[in-house]
């Protein structure tokens, strides 16, 4: 049993280095991802996580830090996203819809005019949590501190923002200030977790472990602990499956959260209906009193 | 001679090039209650909005305790249409009244104890503390209605701005609302209210009856007669 469950952590170097990053990874995602699924900024966290592939291929191509290239490709889309909404009048999906296959289609061009990034796509898009090195465990810390303290700056006008705008910002807090530092927040998880789990598998990390924990949690902070132990767990399951049946590991940790997801999102469910016909017995006995 | 509560000067309100409603011109003293009527649409909330600094006036002049609106955050509470995406946030009502102090706290100061017990008050005073730790998204809308009134009153604002404070309430929601509205005017506080409800208007200092235009302002008996009612809804008061 042990041999199963733990020794492939002890064993295997590598594996257990994996297992930090993506522990990193989910903490990092968990408080990131609860404002994500509170301001209902799925989309854009979505678009931020393709945006970023024509810079790191760019940034691979030119032999410059990937991570660099990847803050590059973010910045790009946030501007180009706030630009294209403001001065063409188009809706904020439409902007980022259009962003987010300009970029995407970017990054394929960029990378078929070489044979090498070509190899690379798969590694940029779906991660590689099995070939993280330490040097990326210390960009990443240093990630989870920033996300953190900006998460812990800003908690007051990001909780008031995921209830209303308006109430934020008649509280004297500037909305498109700190919509914007939300989007840093979100790019800067993005760029820090490609590495572990790809630009593609990202969302959900940033998505499914705040959406399961949306449904128990009574506030913001335990949100993002229920999130964080669901990312933590499903990183554990993930590496754990993918190394006794050779899957891809990235990708099993990400429909593993999914998987949570469902599970939660079933028991969420018959919670409810069981407290529905709790609160439908008292007018039964009463209906009855009055035959 | 005291600086006028909420004055307003040749106003317009609406969005971009949009005129919602033109050469609005009022003004409040402290303790005093403004209720405006009109259908959906007729500029009652933009009004608000605007007084609240969510939106710049098209033109005129307007002041909210002798500032531009927007300004005076710490002293002007305001109360939106339908606040509040309850069904998916994770917050007590403790919690969402709370936010009530945060224009006070901004973003680095601590929460004190003085903080603490305005939020007490604030819930005792709406009805809110029997619920004040369940969660909000399982509350009836009255009972979250309660919550986020609770928030306003939590600010301890000069000004208050309430948009259909009584939506979603029974009867005696409303008459909590009424008698907070008293309590608040009994210390200084101005109320600017929208509202469909005509009963809403008896203690009114000022009554606004809007149709995308000012039909008429004045002490309820001037505004609500009979012509300015059925120029603005169609119909009269039964007498």
């Amino acid at each position: 049993m042990l041999d199963f469950f733990v020794r492939p952590f002890i064993d295997d170097q590598q594996l257990r280095l994996a297992f930090i990053a993506s522990v990193l990874v989910a903490i990092t995602c968990a408080v990131a991802g609860t404002f994500v699924v509170l301001r209902g900024l799925a989309f854009i966290g979505d678009a931020l996580s393709h945006g970023v592939l024509p810079g790191i291929a760019t940034a691979m191509l030119l032999s410059i830090s990937p991570i660099v290239g990847a803050a590059v490709g973010a910045a790009v889309i946030m501007g180009g996203v706030g630009l294209v909404s403001r001065r063409y009048k188009v809706s904020a999906d439409t902007a980022i819809g259009l962003m987010f296959v300009a970029m995407l289609s970017l990054g394929v061009i960029i990378t078929s005019r070489s044979t090498n990034l070509e190899e690379d796509l798969d590694h940029i898009l779906f991660g590689d949590s099995l070939a993280v090195h330490s040097t990326d465990l210390v960009w990443q810390i240093i990630a989870l501190l920033l996300v953190c303290l900006i998460g812990f700056i800003a908690r007051r006008p990001f909780l008031m923002m995921s209830v209303d705008d308006g109430l934020a910002q008649t509280s004297g807090f500037s909305v498109s200030l700190f919509h914007n530092l939300l989007l840093a927040m979100i790019g800067l998880t993005v760029i820090s977790s490609f590495q572990t789990v790809g630009t593609l598998l990202v969302m959900g990390m940033l998505v499914a472990p705040a959406a399961s924990a949306v449904m128990f949690a009574r506030r913001i902070s335990s949100m993002m602990l229920i999130a964080s132990f669901i990312g933590i767990f499903a990183s554990y399951l993930g590496l754990l499956i993918s190394h006794h049946f050779n899957l891809a590991a990235s990708a099993t940790i990400v429909l593993i959260t999914v998987l949570i997801f469902a599970i939660c999102a079933v028991r969420f469910d018959l919670i409810k209906r069981r407290n529905l016909k709790i609160d439908e017995l008292p007018h039964q006995h009463e209906h009855n009193h009055a035959h | 001679m005291p600086t006028k509560t909420v004055l307003a000067e040749n106003v317009s309100i609406g969005f971009g090039r949009h005129t919602v409603v033109a050469e609005i011109d009022f003004s409040t003293d402290s303790g005093a209650l403004v209720v405006l009527i009109g259908t959906n649409g007729s500029g009652k909330s933009t009004l608000l909005k605007t007084l609240a600094g969510m939106i710049k006036p098209l033109s005129g002049n307007a002041l909210v305790l002798g500032a531009k609106p927007g300004t005076r955050v710490k002293n002007v509470g305001y109360l939106p249409q339908h606040p509040v995406s309850s069904h998916t946030l994770p917050l007590c009502v403790r919690d969402v009244v709370r936010m009530g102090r945060f224009a006070d706290l901004g973003l680095f100061n601590r929460e004190t104890t003085k903080d603490r017990e305005l939020v007490k008050i604030a819930l005792e005073k709406t009805g809110a503390a029997e619920f004040a730790d369940k969660p909000l998204r399982d509350l009836s809308s009255g009972q979250q209605q309660r919550a986020h009134l609770a928030q306003v009153l939590a600010r301890q604002a000069e000004v208050l701005l309430l948009d259909e404070p009584t939506a979603g309430l029974d009867i005696n929601g409303r008459k909590l609302v009424a008698d907070l509205i008293a309590s608040e005017r009994a210390r200084g506080v101005t109320v600017v209210m929208a509202t469909h409800e005509l009963q809403d208007a008896e203690n009114a200092n000022t009554v606004m009856l809007l149709a995308q235009r000012v039909v008429s302002i004045g002490a309820p008996e001037v505004a609500l007669r009979d012509e300015f009612l059925r120029e603005c809804f169609g119909f009269t008061q039964p007498h």
